[in-house]
């Protein structure tokens, strides 16, 4: 009896605690801190926009093109600013309510507000960064890189040349599917019998794998000229670059397709030769079907990566849009042509790159699913 | 002579014996349960039949022909002998009726348009005829194994091995798969079960194996072997099952 009375005493006691330890978080210090910080931004940011607007208009860029990003920049500061106001009013709010839910929710949106505001100002003092580097010393960096006449005059060469580099990522994409296929195959082929196969696909993934493909490139453009075999000496440099790129990329595929093949669960394999179908069979319309939907997303990032290898050809002559956009470049002493092939593979890849993601995304959601 | 027989058969992985000289003979047109605690050897043994796993020693024999052994034509023997697994193991990414049409075409060179034909008269007859196009991960585990039944008869099998075919089901499910080896006992398949269901081995089954460590421990018929068990350690098994309200 005594015992149960003292532990519902002790009750009270642990609920009195709780009670008194309820207090609501008003976040005071951090919304202060915030304001600080995005006044500093504010006023940075402010700064940093007419001055490197009235620079760009001294130099002969037009009033509206110079208005328009220092426009942005400071707007976007003002809503910062404005963000940082209302967290710290909102911190005072929930410091006066008295009603300790209401003060509860109004501190919940002071803290996602200073929040919002500070990770803003931080984003904003990146670009800001970014500005001053490409404007100081007489805008060095921008007149290097971005000299939009050059860029202009030369584009349509270059964007001529980038159809080698089109041509060559496309044919060796072709290439590297089904050769790629037919060494993994080989590297997965069973029993004694296969074995001599099996070592010799191995022997070439490591090999290819271990090669740095700028040199296997190198080797092939340079070398095979100088063997004088019948046809294969005879190529132009942009079938050189095909094979080279197929030999390099086809290693690194075979390894993809064999992760995809032995990723097939040997359940699906006892099945179809259960029923009576031969291993070429069972790989023929169970395993690899199967291992091909496991992988495309890794697929796709080895073809990404192709397409910007493609470049690496320019080191054999070969006139894509790297080689196209450095000839320019020496000639006008002036890189802004090789920021156009810049801007060429990021345009092609990055919708890609996100195809991609939105690929391993909707599998990871399957498998969480449940199959 | 026996459709199999399964003469003083040996299985090991390493130093653990799975099967350890077994022997047992199936009539065309029996039934044979094989019930047992779990790691007694069925699964191994099912496996062992359509060399799915290789014996270690001792011979098996499908109507007096040897098929252990090297040179044993085995793609031949499997179109034979259907095999239907606890898991169902359909193929994901093909139809319910791709499933069951992928043997026949593409082993025995069946056409297509016969193939589908004879799939949809069975899927007809389990009552998934509406289900033809659906991929199999979209079905419930019963439906699915029903499927992979299916998929095994396609081939027309003197023998069919079922592997705990409702152990992964959930209890509502198992009727309707057993539903369909009570249909296919009734029309004549010699078949070999692995099984759980203690009631339905009693059923339909002509015959129960009780194997212990790899061999068979005891035999009879259903009313014999589960009325009246010679063996301790049937004894001891029935009365465990007993306990649990399995039986």
């Amino acid at each position: 009896m005594a015992g149960s009375s003292s532990e519902l005493h002790s009750e009270t006691g642990r609920a009195a605690t709780w009670r008194a330890r309820g207090t609501t978080q008003t976040h005071g210090l951090r919304t202060t801190l915030t304001l600080v910080v995005a006044i500093f931004c504010f006023f940075l940011v402010a700064v940093s926009a007419q001055h490197i607007g009235s620079y760009a208009v001294e130099q002969g860029v037009s009033k509206v093109a110079a208005l328009i990003p220092g426009g942005i920049a400071a707007v976007a500061a003002g809503y910062v600013l404005l963000l940082a106001i209302r967290a710290a009013m909102k911190s005072a709010a929930a410091r006066r309510h008295a009603d300790v839910y209401e003060a509860r929710a109004l501190g919940a949106e002071a803290s996602l507000a200073s929040w919002k505001a500070l990770s803003w100002s931080g984003a904003l003092l990146v670009v800001t960064a970014g500005a001053w580097f490409m404007a100081v010393n007489d805008a060095a960096v921008s007149r290097t890189f971005f000299d939009l006449e050059l860029i202009q005059s030369s584009a349509g060469k270059v964007i001529w040349a980038f159809g080698t580099n089109v041509t060559i990522f496309a044919v060796s994409a072709v290439l590297i599917l089904v050769w790629s296929l037919l060494i993994a195959i080989a590297r997965t082929l069973p029993g004694e019998a296969g074995r001599p196969l099996r070592y010799l696909a191995t022997a070439y993934g490591d090999l290819f794998r271990g090669l740095p493909a700028i040199i296997t490139i190198y080797l092939i453009g340079f070398g095979l000229p100088l063997t004088n075999l019948p046809i294969l000496s005879d190529l132009g440099s942009t079938s050189y670059a095909i094979i080279a790129l197929t030999l390099t990329y086809g290693a690194y595929t075979s390894e993809v397709y064999r992760a995809g093949i032995e990723g097939v669960h040997h359940s699906q394999v006892a099945a179809a030769r259960s029923l009576g179908l031969s291993h070429t069979k069972t790989m023929r319309y169970v395993v690899v079907p199967l291992a091909v939907r496991n992988i495309i997303p890794p697929l796709m990032n080895n073809c990404i990566s192709l397409q910007k290898d493609t470049a690496l050809v320019a080191i054999i002559g070969t006139i894509d849009a790297f080689n196209q956009s450095k000839i320019i470049a020496a000639n006008n002493f002036n890189l802004s042509a090789v920021t156009t092939v810049a801007i060429l593979f990021i345009v092609i890849t990055i919708p890609q790159a996100r195809l991609v993601d939105k690929l391993i995304d909707r599998d990871r959601k399957r498998m969480r699913a449940g199959g | 002579m026996s459709l199999l027989e399964i003469n003083g058969v040996t299985k090991h992985y390493g130093v653990l014996e799975v099967i350890s000289n077994l022997t047992l003979n199936v009539d065309e047109h029996e039934v044979v349960c094989l019930i047992g605690p779990s790691g007694c050897g069925k699964s191994t043994l099912l496996r062992c039949i359509n060399r799915l796993e290789e014996i270690s020693s001792g011979e098996i024999r499908i109507h007096g022909d040897r098929i252990t052994g090297p040179g044993v034509d085995l793609d031949r023997l499997r179109r034979d002998i259907g095999i239907v697994f606890q898991g169902y193991n359909l193929f994901p990414h093909m139809t319910v009726l791709e499933n069951t049409i992928l043997a026949p075409t593409k082993v025995l060179g069946m056409g297509k348009r016969e193939a589908s034909e004879k799939a949809m008269a069975f899927l007809e007859r389990i009552g998934l005829a509406h289900k033809a196009n659906e991929y199999p991960d979209r079905m419930s585990g019963g439906q699915q194994q029903r499927v992979a039944i299916v998929r095994a008869l396609m081939m027309d099998p003197m023998l069919l091995l079922l592997d705990e075919i409702t152990s992964a089901l959930d209890p509502e499910l198992v009727s309707e798969v057993l539903d369909i080896v009570r249909d296919l006992a009734a029309r004549g398949m010699t078949m070999i079960l692995a099984t759980h269901e203690m009631g339905f081995a009693r059923e339909v089954a002509n015959r129960i194996c009780f194997l212990q460590s790899g061999q068979v421990y005891e035999q009879g018929p259903p009313a014999e072997l589960f009325g009246n068990p010679k063996g301790e350690r049937t004894q001891a098994f029935l009365r465990s099952l007993k306990k649990a309200g399995r039986i």
